[in-house]
């Protein structure tokens, strides 16, 4: 087939499985999520456990080893089934916490330790460059196979340049895909359904090559069966050490390998998706492997001796004539590696970046936090990260020369990553288990991983001394990397699984039982150990009221782009019943908004830069956090008991003045009652006595004429106070009719000053007047005004004990209102009076009784009130005085 | 001899009208225009009858009342009340305080004449 | 912590729930106990080829351990949130 063809394929795969990404991105970016969340899509991206080491490694496996690939698949298989046991509770804890990676949960467990999360992501690039590496040289070997003319001979001159080609397309599209939102949860629809698609691709292209395998090679099941006995798999031994300790560590590896997690936790973490997948996924793996052994035995029998068994995928398909077949099988591979890569890039650059990069840049800018553009570091950073890891990758595949079989490198990987199980399992089931201990766990196994497996298998002399294989460091006999403590004859892999998952739990265990937890480890630790209990809910605790609201929202802004932080401000400030985008920052919600930014940059550097806003050291100062804590809530406690007691001393205040006020008004009422009855009666009484005593005669002419002005006195009186009365009913009940026009001031001041000079007539006023402020024009009702004018003037000539009365009138106009000051120079009325003067019959004294009735001010103010203005008692203007304000244009309606 | 009549009533009017009905029966009487000093002039000229109006600038009628009765001199004298409010818990307070007569204005002035009359004689 | 009060009895519905997460539980140990039966016969018979057999034995687990957990999931899935009284 020719070279070009293959490309061509591949490149458009790719196309392919770039507008798949790119739709399902959009789709989501609607909204529409709907099917790209589901039970099915979360299973079919779990398959990312079957790399190009199962699609070609699994089959080269069996060709040395027999059974013993079922291994690696076994192990997810019974972690999966058992769901329920573990995964469940790192799905509850995932969402709760909003993890963003194995690193971040390890490091939010203890903690929010930084350092574990450093330890984690060092030792996961670690483990998983060679596992990338294996991806790029099982694509190279593909790409070999079909470029040779002979199928064997699959050494191509430019296979480096082909693998660096491969990593940088590798490289672009987790980037494009991975990259591009730095959303409040790690979550890459688009990634994650063209993984879904090379699930799928990768199953078909293996069930394929199975069944042509079975029934167009070896003639059917029956057959198989007795080819498979008759080959020379036949004669493999079972290991038990191995078969038992293969299992732990592929169990170990799906739980704790980064992409694993990523696929698993992270991005659709659920426990709906994770029932169906407890019994889909070791179904898939069961598919996966189930034609693994005869491909192996019909490559065995029908290729040449001393092809390469790892490409019997492709190499038998070719050989038997099937290059469409041998092109399915090589999406299938293609599918495989450029899956894991992608995911296993995002995932190790999420950690790169939250875990070493973020913290560096937090501690040399402090202050970046709140300033800098933390959103594009992070993104920055990633992109950075995903091509570093896939740089790793390509010098280790470079320089390891490609030559070691496939599933050696990949169980190097799955030991290393098994090292975090300890620590994890701790961490979900044991309170006890300390950040401490976990350094001291994952150090250990990592040392001890590193020391026994992993430098080895570059080979003696490569990485370690041939002296040090067979001496020991040093002379030091039972340090032998493939003989610790003496232990010979072991397998090596067994021995290093063995030895460093034994030191790493007892360091770890030992470790934690004699240290001390720090708050908030402990707070921490009850969260993820009590994830189901709802009371444990919740463990951060950040004090009242030290976060400045705006400060927080900068930040955020900062993480999570401008509308999402501003519509994550604005839904907390409506939950608290506040207008506008700034909620107060509570504990409960900045706790919420702490796990919402550990959704973007992981939970130790949300903790950081959240503690540099609320004003808290960093991480580890934190001993009076418990303390503080529920000083918080004691206070927050007594502070609402101390607002209720307010409310209750408020509401019963309220309910007493109300009940004052009525009982004022009913006493109000009777007082009025009875001063209308002495004012009738008062008149009344005169004019009775007098008439009658006109009725008897016999009086002189000059009292018949002085008692018939009496009476006719009284009638008057009468009659005006009946007035008053008619007058103030029409005022009060806002029936009165205004009769609008335009008047000039001064001319309605000059007819109440000559109507009002009849009132006590005797008595000489100097009336100061400014006449040019006068002379303005109000739209009112003028005669009503002009009453009100009369009653001010008149009270001041009556009432006005000075020796030489004075009467000031003072006009001002201003902002459409004018207001007319009444002043005069008497002693003016008595400040506990000046409350009462506009009630009716409010007459303070009767010594200067001058006819009325006690109503004049009461009718001037309802007056007024009708007017649309006021009239008030003006204190302290050495007099009394009154002022009256009212709109320079009056509109009916208002009236 | 003339019985001796004190009238304190701040409406002049009303005053006129009463010492005019009273005079022309015989009666001799002063007035005064409101309840200040009206005990001490009682106590002095020891009169006969006092009428006393409720409402009065300064002190009230109450208290002209209750100065009258507490002086063992003048706490014998019968003291006609008059009022024009017409309440009756102002008669009732009137009545603790030792009032003879309690009358609503307006009255007749056969009605008040009758009144003195009777008060005197008793 | 204070451990919420668990009823001694429980609604027929709710025991079987129970019941389920403890067959839930118990099927890895089980599975593990029938993946580790090839040790067993691994050194005995090395005369007859036995490679087809254990291959199909293991499949066979293989699938009944898919088809029960196919069976308990739809029982132990949704349910964190009725999560009365989870024995720990």
């Amino acid at each position: 087939m020719p070279f070009n063809i293959l490309v061509l394929s591949c490149l458009a795969y790719v196309a392919c499985l770039f507008l798949v990404a790119f739709l399902a991105e959009r789709r989501a970016a609607m909204g529409r999520i709907g099917w790209l969340r589901s039970p099915m899509i979360y299973t079919l991206s779990l398959s990312i456990y079957c790399t190009a080491w199962t699609f070609y490694g699994a089959v080269g496996y069996a060709a040395r080893s027999g059974l013993e690939f079922v291994t690696i698949y076994l192990g997810p298989t019974l972690v999966f089934v058992g769901w329920w046991l573990l995964l469940r509770k790192l799905v509850v804890i995932g969402r709760q916490q909003r993890v963003t990676s194995i690193a971040d949960l390890i490091s939010s467990r203890f903690g929010k330790s930084n350092l574990l999360g450093v330890v984690v992501t060092l030792l996961a690039v670690v483990a998983a460059t060679p596992y990338i590496a294996l991806q790029l040289q099982s694509v190279t070997l593909s790409f070999g196979v079909f470029a040779s003319e002979t199928p064997e001979g699959w050494a191509l001159p430019d296979r480096d340049s082909t693998a660096i080609w491969v990593a940088a397309g590798l490289a672009l599209f987790t980037i494009l895909f991975g990259t591009r939102n730095l959303d409040a949860k790690e979550q890459h629809h688009g990634v994650v359904l063209a993984i879904a698609v090379e699930a799928v691709v990768k199953l078909v292209a293996l069930l394929a090559v199975g069944v042509f395998v079975v029934w167009g090679l070896a003639g059917g099941p029956a057959e198989m069966i007795e080819r498979i006995d008759a080959s020379p798999i036949a004669d493999w031994e079972l290991q038990p050490g191995r078969w038992a300790g293969l299992i732990f560590v592929s169990a170990a590896a799906v739980i704790c390998l980064p992409r694993m997690f990523q696929v698993m936790i992270v991005e659709d973490g659920e426990e709906r998706h994770m029932a169906r997948a407890s019994w889909a996924f070791p179904l898939y793996l069961l598919l996966m492997s189930l034609f693994i052994v005869p491909i192996a035995v019909m490559g065995l029998e029908r290729m040449p001796a001393g092809s390469n068994p790892d490409m019997f995928m492709l190499t038998l398909p070719l050989s038997e004539g099937q290059g469409a077949l041998a092109m399915l099988a090589f999406l299938g591979g293609f599918s495989s590696a450029t899956s894991m890569v992608i995911v296993e890039s995002i995932a190790l650059a999420t950690m790169v970046s939250n875990h070493v990069v973020m913290p560096i840049w937090l501690k040399l800018r402090p202050k970046a936090a709140i300033s800098g553009d933390v959103r594009r570091i992070v993104i920055l950073s990633r992109r950075l990260a995903i091509v570093a890891v896939l740089t790793l990758g390509y010098l280790y595949y470079r320089f390891s020369g490609g030559s070691a079989a496939l599933a050696a490198i990949g169980l190097i990987a799955f030991v290393g990553m098994a090292q975090v199980l300890p620590v994890l399992v701790g961490g979900l089931y044991w309170r006890g288990a300390t950040k401490v201990g976990a350094v001291a766990g994952l150090l250990t196994g990592f040392v001890v991983w590193a020391y026994t497996l992993y430098l080895p298998s570059f080979g003696p002399g490569a990485a370690l001394s041939v002296a040090v294989f067979e001496q020991g460091p040093g002379g030091i006999g039972w340090l032998r990397p493939q003989a610790l403590f003496g232990v010979e004859g072991m397998d090596p892999l067994l021995h290093a699984l063995f030895w460093s998952m034994v030191l790493n739990t007892v360091a770890f265990c030992a470790v934690s039982l004699f240290t001390f937890p720090g708050p908030v480890e402990r707070m921490q630790g009850a969260a993820f150990v009590n994830v189901f209990d709802a009371e444990a809910a919740g463990p951060q605790g950040w004090a009242r009221g030290r976060a400045e609201p705006e400060a927080l929202l900068v930040m955020t802004q900062r993480i999570l782009g401008k509308e999402a932080a501003l519509a994550v401000f604005a839904a907390e400030a409506r939950g608290q019943g506040k207008e506008g985008y700034l909620p107060d920052a509570t504990p409960d919600f900045v706790a919420g908004l702490e796990r919402r930014l550990a959704g973007s940059v992981g939970a130790a550097t949300a903790h950081a830069m959240i503690s540099q806003i609320v004003g808290r050291a960093t991480v580890s100062v934190e001993d009076l956090m418990a303390v503080a804590n529920e000083t918080a809530q004691i206070m927050e406690y007594s502070a609402e008991l101390e607002s209720q007691r307010e409310e209750l001393t408020r509401t019963a205040r309220q309910l007493r003045e109300a009940n004052e006020k009525l009982t004022q008004l009913s006493v109000q009422k009777d007082a009025f009652l009875s001063q209308i009855s002495h004012e009738l009666r008062t008149p009344m009484t005169s004019i009775r006595a007098f008439s009658e005593i006109l009725t008897e005669g016999d009086l002189p002419p000059e009292m018949v004429a002085n008692y018939g002005r009496i009476i006719h006195e009284e009638a008057i009186r009468l009659t005006r106070l009946l007035d008053d009365l008619l007058d103030l009913s029409v005022l009060e009940n806002g029936s009165v009719q205004l009769n609008l026009s335009l008047a000039n001031l001064q001319q309605l001041i000059d007819r109440a000053l000559a109507s009002a000079s009849h009132t006590r007539p005797e008595r000489v006023f100097e009336i100061h007047r400014d006449l040019p402020s006068e002379n303005l024009f109000v739209r009112t009702d003028a005669d009503r005004l002009v009453q009100v004018f009369i009653n001010l003037i008149s009270n001041a000539r009556k009432y006005c004990d000075s020796g030489a009365p004075e009467l000031k009138i003072t006009v001002r106009q201003r902002s459409g209102r004018v207001s007319v000051d009444f002043v005069d120079n008497g002693s003016g009325i008595p400040k506990q009076s000046q409350g009462i003067i506009f009630e009716k019959f409010a007459r303070l004294t009767d010594q200067t009784r001058a006819g009325g009735a006690g109503l004049g001010l009461a009718i001037c103010r309802e007056v007024m009130a009708n007017l649309g203005g006021t009239i008030s008692y003006l204190p302290g203007q050495g007099g009394a005085a009154f002022r009256v304000t009212l709109p320079l244009r009056l509109d009916q309606k208002a009236a | 001899m003339a019985s001796h009549v004190l009238l304190i009533e701040d409406e002049p009017n009303i005053a006129e009208a009463i010492r005019f009905i009273l005079s022309r029966d015989g009666w001799q009487v002063s007035t005064m225009a409101d309840g200040i000093g009206a005990a001490e002039a009682v106590r002095e000229a020891r009169h006969d009858l006092v009428i006393l109006d409720l409402m009065l600038p300064g002190c009230s009628g109450l208290e002209v009342l209750e100065a009258i009765r507490a002086d063992p001199v003048t706490e014998a004298v019968p003291v006609l009340m008059l009022t024009a409010k017409g309440q009756g818990r102002d008669r009732e307070a009137a009545e603790r305080a030792g009032v003879s007569r309690f009358m609503t204005k307006p009255f007749s002035n056969a009605e008040i004449l009758a009144s003195v009359r009777e008060l005197v004689a008793r | 912590m204070r451990r919420p009060r668990a009823p001694l009895f429980l609604k027929r519905g709710s025991y079987r729930k129970r019941r389920l997460r403890d067959a839930a539980r118990m099927l890895p140990v089980l599975g593990v106990l029938l993946f580790l039966v090839p040790i067993l016969w691994s050194p005995g018979d090395t005369t007859r080829p036995d490679t087809a057999r254990d291959g199909i034995y293991l499949f066979a687990v293989w699938i009944g351990l898919v088809l029960v957990a196919a069976l308990m999931a739809p029982g132990l899935a949704g349910e964190s949130a009725d999560d009365e009284g989870e024995e720990r």
